[in-house]
């Protein structure tokens, strides 16, 4: 088991470094670092002192180590837009896609976990209609128009929600709603398919037969061995929550980094862009490993087997 | 005897067709219908769209839907510069359906060719193109289109390939574990015992076993595709005025919510539509076609 996890975790640090790369090869192709850095006018001492700093008169592979030590510090650059550490902008904005987030993510589990239980223990029911209606809508809405409509219902026709910034708890309700609304549609589809798969296995069937209460079975049972694959399927969904935060937080003027990385995009801050997409990168690692890592303590036997290469599609 | 291989390899789906899951529910003939009305549409963009897009009357600006100016019917109103929101989204859905269809296909093409040369090559050629499949699972598509875009600037032709970035790894890991499971059968090995050459192979026997998945694949990732460019064209990033995407009219109308709503919504309602058919049809097609998947 700690032989699987020294090979998870090296996997790990390895997929951050590849990403780290691309981006340093990515930004050389795009030119000359000095000159899409750096604002137009900036002043030729200003520039030298950049370009010393980038080392950017140095053989590739020096400006390529000097790169990964930077990163490693945190170091990007000053953004363009107020002068100040793009890591410093980042770890301002990050607070608040975490609180976005996270409620969304609550939200998604209190109403789509109980809703495709409630949909697999009652089969081809009303309930399991609307749950799989709900899912269907929950992969097929995009969220920019889901963040509209709920702007124009609440925020404009009936005016008892704000609809823009973060500075009162009802700031966090419109967006919260409409990046966890998608998500609990197909958190109940999934819910459901594993609750349905292990209600049929034979330690549940036989739970039943020796007259164990259904609640009893239900929560003893067949949640334990459904948490495996729901672990999965919310490790799958980080990277979605995430892409979807940089949607509703530019919709919502929500300060989180999404909006941080969409308008550094936009006026083409590219020590930004850079400290926001390796942050994400770190976090998506992260949290995949944290997945793993919590899948063997659930189920120990995944950790002899689980070869590289690991995550079917 | 090749061209009774041949011949076996290349119609495997009546074979194996389930008469009982060949039905189409009224429901998936809704999409099918539709998805088939949004391809004439973008097919027939010129003929159908009442006056062109760009064209401007400000006399009639922010009009409602079926407002009456200068002797012509706008059906879904007009916009901020009084343009014809009918028109307009007639060509949003060319645009959009154009990229998202080029998009796919490069994903689909790229994606597959490197998952054959996994399952050919094995060895180091294997780790490192799955290494770069989880690199790729691990960032999020719209989050590398943006850094693309920064990096590189907007133009067209980089847009549709960022498009297509939106799951080239799935067609890799698929062909890939498709090949290296197919790569054992019994007519792999008799059509390698004859001589055949590994692109042979692969062009011949191995690609028509599996293009049923790859396709169901592409169906499937087909509104993740729409929805990656219709967020960066809503997001200001995507496609740029004076050209217009169902996105980008979604964002534009973004701005003029309080007072027109249609600018907004009706582009909003034919995204939903497109990716809602699409992920119907791609099931209904999925359970009918796609031997491999495991349904329930």
């Amino acid at each position: 088991m700690f032989r699987f996890l020294a090979l998870r975790a090296g996997r790990a640090i390895l997929t951050l470094l590849i990403c780290v790369s691309a981006v340093f090869i990515a930004l050389r192709l795009a030119g000359d670092p000095a000159d899409i850095m750096l604002s137009i006018d900036t002043p030729p001492d200003v520039r030298a002192y950049y370009r010393d700093l980038w080392g950017l008169d140095q053989p590739l592979h020096q400006q390529y180590l000097r790169y990964l030590l930077s990163a490693a510090r945190g170091d990007f650059g000053a953004s363009f837009a107020d002068d100040r550490p793009a890591f410093a902008a980042v770890l301002e904005a990050l607070p608040k896609t975490a609180l976005l987030g996270t409620s969304a993510l609550l939200l998604a589990l209190l109403v789509g976990l109980p809703l495709g239980v409630l949909a697999a223990l009652r089969h081809n029911s009303v309930v399991d209609r609307l749950a799989m209606a709900s899912a269907v809508f929950g992969y097929a809405i995009p969220i920019f128009f889901l963040g509209i409509l709920l702007i124009l219902l609440f925020a404009l026709k009936l005016r008892i929600l704000p609809s823009a910034g973060s500075d009162t708890p009802a700031h966090l309700i419109l967006p919260m709603v409409t990046l966890g609304l998608p998500l609990a549609g197909r958190l109940a589809r999934f819910a459901r398919t594993s609750t349905l798969e292990v209600l049929g296995k034979p330690f549940i069937r036989a739970a039943r037969g020796r007259g164990v209460m259904p609640l009893s079975v239900i929560i003893r049972h067949a949640l334990p061995n459904a948490s495996v694959p729901l672990l999965m399927f919310l490790g799958i969904e980080i990277g979605g929550i995430l892409a979807g935060s940089a949607v509703v937080e530019t919709i919502f003027a929500w300060p989180g980094v999404g909006r941080l990385l969409v308008d550094s995009v936009a006026t083409r801050d590219l020590a930004v862009v850079q400290a926001v997409i390796l942050t994400i990168t770190v976090i998506m690692i992260s949290a995949n490993l944290l997945v793993d890592i919590l899948h063997i303590l659930i189920d120990p036997r995944l950790g002899g087997f689980r070869q590289a290469g690991g995550a079917r599609a | 005897m090749t061209t009774g291989l041949d011949s076996a390899a290349l119609a495997p789906l009546p074979l194996r067709s389930r008469p009982a899951r060949a039905a189409m529910s009224p429901i998936v003939k809704a999409s099918a219908a539709f998805l088939l009305l949004t391809v004439l549409v973008a097919l027939l963009a010129d003929w159908l769209a009442p006056i062109h897009f760009t064209t401007q009357n400000l006399a009639a600006r922010l009009r409602p839907p079926l407002s009456e100016s200068g002797g012509m019917t706008y059906w879904l109103g007009t916009d901020q510069l009084g343009r014809d929101i009918l028109s307009r989204l007639i060509f949003a859905i060319r645009t959009s359906i154009l990229i998202a269809v080029l998009g796919t296909l490069i994903g689909a093409v790229f994606g597959t060719l490197l998952g054959f040369v996994a399952a050919r090559f094995k060895g180091l050629v294997d780790q490192g193109i799955m290494m770069l499949v989880d690199a790729q699972a691990a960032i999020p598509a719209l989050f590398l289109a943006l850094t693309m875009l920064a990096f590189f600037g907007n133009n067209i032709l980089l847009f549709i390939v960022l498009v297509s970035i939106d799951g080239w790894d799935r067609y890799t890991r698929l062909a890939r574990g498709l090949v290296v499971s197919e790569q054992e059968s019994e007519y792999i090995n008799a059509v390698e015992a004859l001589g055949a050459r590994p692109v042979r192979v692969i062009m011949r026997h191995l690609l028509p076993n599996i293009v049923a998945a790859l396709v169901v694949q592409a169906t499937l990732n087909f509104p993740g595709t729409i929805l990656l460019e219709t967020s960066l064209s809503f997001l200001g990033l995507g496609v740029q005025p004076p050209g217009t995407s169902l996105g980008l009219m979604l964002g534009e109308g973004r701005r003029y919510l309080l007072n027109a709503w249609w600018i907004a919504v009706f582009p909003g309602l034919t995204i939903f539509l497109t990716t809602l058919s699409m992920s119907l049809f791609g099931d209904w097609l999925r359970d009918r076609f796609d031997p491999t998947v495991d349904r329930r």
